[in-house]
């Protein structure tokens, strides 16, 4: 069961003078139970490529399926393919709209079709599973802090049960106790079975949480592998725009002023190899 | 710097119309008793986690707010008086979070205009202000370019343009570089350094620890009262308790501050430039 990509490509506006390619030629597989970050800068096709994932785009080039189901612009899978995976969008703002926080949580399982007497204990155990706190059900989702409606945002796709989840740069706005909470939260759910896409710029995270991380730099494959290895290549080909995490490029300039370092970006990696070297 | 005060809180506490109508018994105070002093020419950083009351007392600087109790004074005006948040909103202007919010114009050097003509400057007076605006946020040769083709971090130096063009000489950003990637952050921090070492007073919020090492002074706030304030170079001198705060360090502070406990030599403060030649010594 995975989400597999192949030879994706996508232009904007095709034929027009707007025209703008998006993606070209990307490929990846993504495994239930694991985690793929996608990192890039503004502008690289993150977002657009997110969009694909659960059709919200249909495929122009290339091609892709979720658990052997094409992703179309029409037909009988799509429904089923929305029903698996499920889309957090960059701003949580914009898909909100209930009057109770509880309401827009219960909204999509409502929508699937989901008994009503299961609503309640699906609307509970989404709302504890994103860290949202039980007294915010009442509120209205416009009265919340920032931080508090991405969990919402969160919460309300968790609540249909989706065997996928993709995040669209959810960390932003975030302070980094949140980030490290939702952190947390993708690999309990990624231990549970869940297939978890990031979206991200925050390289750091990207590279010391998931399993996988693809680079995008300018719609094209920048890296894909592991982070380790993902890392490696982004020091011998910088992708411009993306810096890496500081420790990593701490570790980089020490090796450039010929100080032996590891390629890292784990600070009790480099400081171990730094003192060990130094006795 | 001068030691002339520009804003001046005394024992400033906000409740959130919502809070005191309504559905808990006890009201929760979004801002407990705030005093602060913000001094002409200096960078300040408000840091501290989410809901921790940075955004409701930035509100507070250009009159968006008025206190529940307490006082604010913006450049000698009582904020609270109605007839002040003109004249207050002349000299603070603000910055928020997210880009797209805040661009009017379609094209940039129009976005700009946006604020000056709004104040009625005469067009010679807009046309100057606009150029030296672009300027000063790096966006000069972009001017007559549509904004939507502009990257995160170009929109973010674009409304803190359409801010400088206000002419204030006090300019406040609520986390401008939230919805930015890194590069797009350091964009943003270069061009408020120059403004700074021009003169401009600025208060710069943030729940970032890496990105006030260029501030001057930092105050702390922790659900909604002051937690510490003092000059940024104290504030890593000193062993705060930052995680009781919400500030977690981001790695390379851990690694600086796990070499320091261990007595080896360190930059004042960690950046990678800094860390790197203290490393190599």
């Amino acid at each position: 069961m995975s989400i597999i990509v192949k030879n994706l490509g996508h232009v904007y506006h095709p034929g027009t003078p707007l025209e703008t390619r998006s993606l070209c030629d990307i490929s990846f597989e993504l495994e239930r139970g694991t985690w793929l970050s996608v990192a890039g800068h503004t502008g690289s096709g993150k977002s657009t490529l997110g969009q694909h994932l659960n059709g919200i785009i249909a495929p122009m080039e290339g091609t892709v399926t979720v658990d052997g189901m094409a992703v179309k612009e029409k037909g009988p899978d799509l429904r089923e393919i929305r029903a698996r995976v499920g889309l957090v969008f960059q701003y949580p703002e914009q898909q909100l709209f209930a009057e109770t926080v509880y309401e827009e949580i219960a909204f999509a399982p409502r929508n699937w079709g989901t008994p009503e007497e299961e609503i309640d204990a699906r609307v509970k155990e989404a709302a504890r599973a994103a860290g949202l706190d039980e007294s915010r059900l009442t509120r209205s989702p416009f009265q919340l802090s920032g931080g508090e409606k991405r969990k919402v945002a969160i919460a309300s796709v968790l609540s249909s049960k989706p065997d996928y989840l993709v995040l669209d740069e959810p960390t932003a706005g975030l302070d980094s106790f949140s980030r490290r909470e939702l952190a947390d939260l993708l690999a309990g759910l990624k231990e549970g079975g869940m297939g978890i896409v990031l979206i991200t710029h925050d390289l750091d995270i990207a590279l010391s949480r998931s399993d996988a991380v693809l680079v995008l730099d300018g719609g094209r494959e920048a890296a894909l592998g592991t982070p380790a290895e993902v890392l490696a290549r982004l020091e011998e080909n910088p992708v411009p725009g993306l810096r890496l995490p500081d420790v990593a490029a701490l570790s980089l300039l020490l090796r450039q002023r010929g100080r032996k370092a590891p390629v890292t970006w784990d600070w009790r990696e480099l400081k171990n190899a730094l003192f060990r070297s130094s006795k | 710097m001068s030691h002339k005060t520009v804003c001046e809180l005394r024992d400033l506490t906000y409740v959130y119309p919502g809070e005191a109508a309504g559905d808990s018994a006890s009201p929760r105070p979004a801002l407990r008793g705030v005093s602060l002093s913000i001094r002409e020419g200096e960078w300040l950083a408000l840091l501290g986690a989410n809901g921790s009351g940075k955004s409701t007392l930035a509100k507070h600087l250009n009159a968006l707010l008025v206190p529940s109790q307490g006082e604010c004074i913006v450049y000698g005006l009582d904020a609270a008086d109605e007839k002040n948040a003109c004249a207050i909103r002349s000299s603070v202007a603000m910055v928020f979070q997210n880009p797209e919010n805040q661009i009017v114009g379609t094209v940039v050097e129009e976005d700009t205009a946006f604020g000056p003509e709004n104040q009625g400057a005469p067009s010679g007076e807009i046309v100057r202000r606009v150029e030296k605006a672009l300027g000063d946020a790096g966006l000069l040769a972009k001017r007559k370019k549509p904004t939507y083709t502009l990257s995160g971090g170009e929109k973010q130096r674009l409304a803190v343009a359409g801010a400088l063009a206000m002419d204030t000489p006090c300019l406040v950003l609520d986390e401008p570089t939230a919805m930015l990637d890194p590069q797009g952050r350091s964009e943003l921090l270069d061009v408020l350094e120059k403004l700074h070492r021009s003169g401009k007073t600025i208060v710069y919020i943030t729940h970032r620890l890496e990105e006030i090492v260029r501030c001057d002074r930092a105050v702390i706030l922790h659900e909604g009262a002051v937690a510490w304030e003092g000059p940024v170079t104290a504030l890593f001198l000193s062993d705060l308790p930052l995680k009781d705060w919400g500030i977690d360090a981001p790695p390379l502070f851990s690694l600086w501050r796990d070499m320091k406990s261990e007595s080896r030599p360190v930059p004042p403060i960690p950046t990678v430039a800094s860390m790197a030649d203290a490393l190599c010594l």
